[in-house]
């Protein structure tokens, strides 16, 4: 069966849609991120649909059921590289996506990411200071 | 609505969904009906994610059907036309299926009230125990 490839980068977890997805493709690819999120303690995910020119009430689920569960698992997920077109067509299908962190580019994604896990790698250096002392 | 019977078919295709596989190459041939009459980009994603949301819905009420996907034109308006007709259960209650958030299902329940925002025209009809056809058009301009 076809797979959507989840590439390892520093603490986060990196997927660019390239293809079609079918709802089947599109479930094995939040159980799979989900599985990866746990097997590497990925402190964040990034999916890059720039490419993906159709997300319908399934797909849009498929993000919001990724982010949900990321974040039980103390990972923040990203959606970046949306087409305006989708955007527009989303909105109007009325789902907003609320819960999904969104940014326009890779780059732009990262820089998200990074800043919301800074913070925690921060606060875990903290924690390992005041060991230190005690 | 008038303007129906005004409308003439300029291609027709008929193609089968009974897998959730099939649904991609449906939307494929949407796309090229859409591009073969220049609809711009965002109509071309309303029409595809609407074409999306009711093929959808046909696989998971009614296990599957026929799809018809014609380009139509009213005269200085070409547009694409999508027929779904299934011999699925169904719906009893057609205004209430037509409601945000409805679903007998366990999805979100924008099927069929999104798909509706997303073309010009909507038409559906369903017998309980027969089955439902759902008819939609958008204008390359609409």
């Amino acid at each position: 069966m076809e797979k959507i490839p989840i590439l390892k980068m520093g603490p986060f977890l990196l997927v660019t849609i390239q293809v079609d997805l079918y709802d089947r493709l599109a479930l094995s690819l939040e159980a799979d991120l989900v599985q990866m999120v746990k097997k590497t303690a990925a402190k964040g995910v990034l999916i890059d649909i720039s490419a993906v020119s159709i997300v319908d009430s399934f797909m849009g689920r498929i993000f919001g059921n990724i982010a949900g569960m990321c974040k039980i698992l103390d990972a923040e997920t990203v959606v970046v590289g949306m087409q305006p077109a989708v955007a527009i067509t989303l909105i109007e299908l009325g789902l907003p996506l609320t819960g999904v962190h969104t940014a326009l580019d890779v780059e732009k994604g990262m820089k998200l990411l990074t800043s919301k896990v800074d913070i925690d790698i921060e606060s875990d250096d903290d924690l390992d200071d005041d060991h230190n002392t005690i | 609505m008038t303007t129906w019977t005004m409308i003439i078919t300029l291609s027709k295709d008929v193609m089968r969904i009974v897998a959730d596989q099939d649904v991609v190459p449906f939307r494929n041939r949407v796309k090229e009906c859409a591009v073969k009459i220049k609809m711009g980009l965002v109509n071309q994603t309303k029409l595809i994610t609407a074409a999306s949301e009711l093929g959808r819905n046909m696989l998971k009420y009614a296990s599957g059907g026929e799809t018809l996907i014609e380009i139509v034109t009213r005269g200085r308006d070409n547009g694409v036309r999508l027929t779904f007709k299934d011999k699925g259960p169904g719906i009893a209650d057609l205004s209430l299926a037509m409601k945000d958030g409805y679903s007998t299902g366990k999805s979100l329940g924008l099927g069929l009230p999104g798909a509706k925002r997303l073309v010009n025209e909507f038409d559906i009809k369903s017998e309980p125990g027969k089955g439902t056809t759902v008819v939609v058009i958008k204008w390359a301009n609409g």
